[in-house]
């Protein structure tokens, strides 16, 4: 297992242009490693489906690469995604799992059989067009850059500390407000030039 | 017996897709919907997505709004009850125009049906406070441009009922 804020580190060096939406309890750590935060977009609001969410901007944006970092208790509510993702083909889809085997955000209990789930098994019988899975930071930064190349859908699966939140939820620190959705979708368009009639 | 052609066929409601600029149909096909498809992907402007269940529509549906695009989520009342949480974050929470095609499975003009799906559709629909429009029959039609006019004003997903009591759209 590596961590979430040394895997965005690394990653953030290949962004480039990328459109990056990072979910849960590991993905806040984008923050801390973003450099351009109007091509960051949070694109969550309902259970398990921020993946479809981005498939979406992903078909709509062909030029633009997305970037999903994604949770496995996330992608197990809707795992048909992985073969609607596939029956798309989005060649500007990368598709970022971070597996931390646990619900972090509620106290850390378990998902479903997680030590022995194969994810980028999953993603290659589904249909994605490259997967990869890391368990430590050397090997994901030594390829990240690589993988960004790669046409999609790219599916990467990787295994990350969990950093589990067990307060209750009046005690827990809150995050800064961030932008709101609104201002969200207005700087992509603006970025991405999207024209709305 | 009722002929098609006194029904909504689906020439009626690809050109009414065709006429209000529909980029994108995110769907799961039904019985009473796979003429529809069929003729769907003739269409060389639209973009049929084949979706796995029907909360997906209205965050594929999202994606693509924000890039500009126009989607339709036309799915069956039975998966839009499934995707409650979907309408709630997705359609409702995005604050973006969205027209939902749904197949009112059960639905008889009498009133009275057997079909809990269709007893509980528009009440599922006055709890979420989402709009809808019936259509039955090809003369109907209008009532989808409406849908869309009133989702861009409202930035607010509206719903259009197919009334299909007679299944017209199988061959």
């Amino acid at each position: 297992m590596f961590n979430a804020a040394d895997m965005f580190k690394a990653f953030g060096k290949h962004r480039d242009k990328a459109i990056v939406i990072a979910t849960g309890t590991s993905g806040r750590h984008w923050r801390e490693a973003s450099t351009d935060m109007k091509r960051d977009v949070a694109l969550g609001g309902s259970m398990g489906q921020t993946t479809a969410a981005c498939l979406g901007l992903a078909l709509g944006l062909p030029n633009e690469k997305v970037c999903l970092f994604d949770s496995e208790g996330s992608l197990l509510m809707n795992l048909g995604i992985l073969p609607t993702v596939s029956g798309k083909q989005p060649k500007n889809f990368y598709h970022f799992l971070m597996d931390n085997e646990c619900y972090a955000t509620t106290g850390g209990q378990p998902v479903a059989n997680a030590q022995n789930l194969d994810w980028a098994g999953m993603a290659k019988s589904a249909g994605y067009a490259a997967t990869y899975h890391f368990d430590n930071l050397e090997d994901f930064a030594s390829n990240v850059g690589d993988i960004m190349k790669k046409a999609g859908p790219v599916f990467v699966s990787m295994k990350i500390v969990p950093e589990i939140e067990n307060e209750p939820i009046g005690r827990r620190q809150r995050q800064p407000a961030g932008r709101s959705r609104g201002e969200m979708i207005r700087d992509l368009r603006e970025i991405a030039g999207v024209k709305v009639s | 017996m009722v002929q098609q052609a006194a029904l909504l066929s689906p020439e009626r409601i690809v050109s009414e897709f065709q006429k209000n600029g529909v980029t994108h149909v995110i769907t799961i096909p039904d019985s009473e919907t796979n003429y529809l498809y069929e003729l769907m992907k003739e269409q060389p402007w639209l973009d049929v997505i084949s979706s796995c269940r029907e909360g997906e529509t209205m965050a594929i549906a999202m994606g693509l709004s924000i890039a500009g695009k126009t989607p339709v989520c036309l799915i069956q009342n039975t998966g839009m009850m499934e995707s409650g949480d979907s309408i709630r974050g997705m359609a409702l929470g995005s604050g973006l125009p969205l027209v939902m095609v749904v197949g009112y499975r059960g639905w008889t003009r009498h009133g009275i049906t057997p079909d809990s799906a269709a007893v509980y559709t528009e009440p599922f629909l006055n709890a979420f406070g989402i709009h809808y429009y019936l259509v039955e029959h090809d003369a109907d039609g209008d009532r989808i441009s409406l849908a869309f006019q009133e989702a861009k004003a409202t930035n607010k997903p509206v719903v259009v009922l197919i009334g299909d009591e007679y299944h017209g759209f199988n061959r």
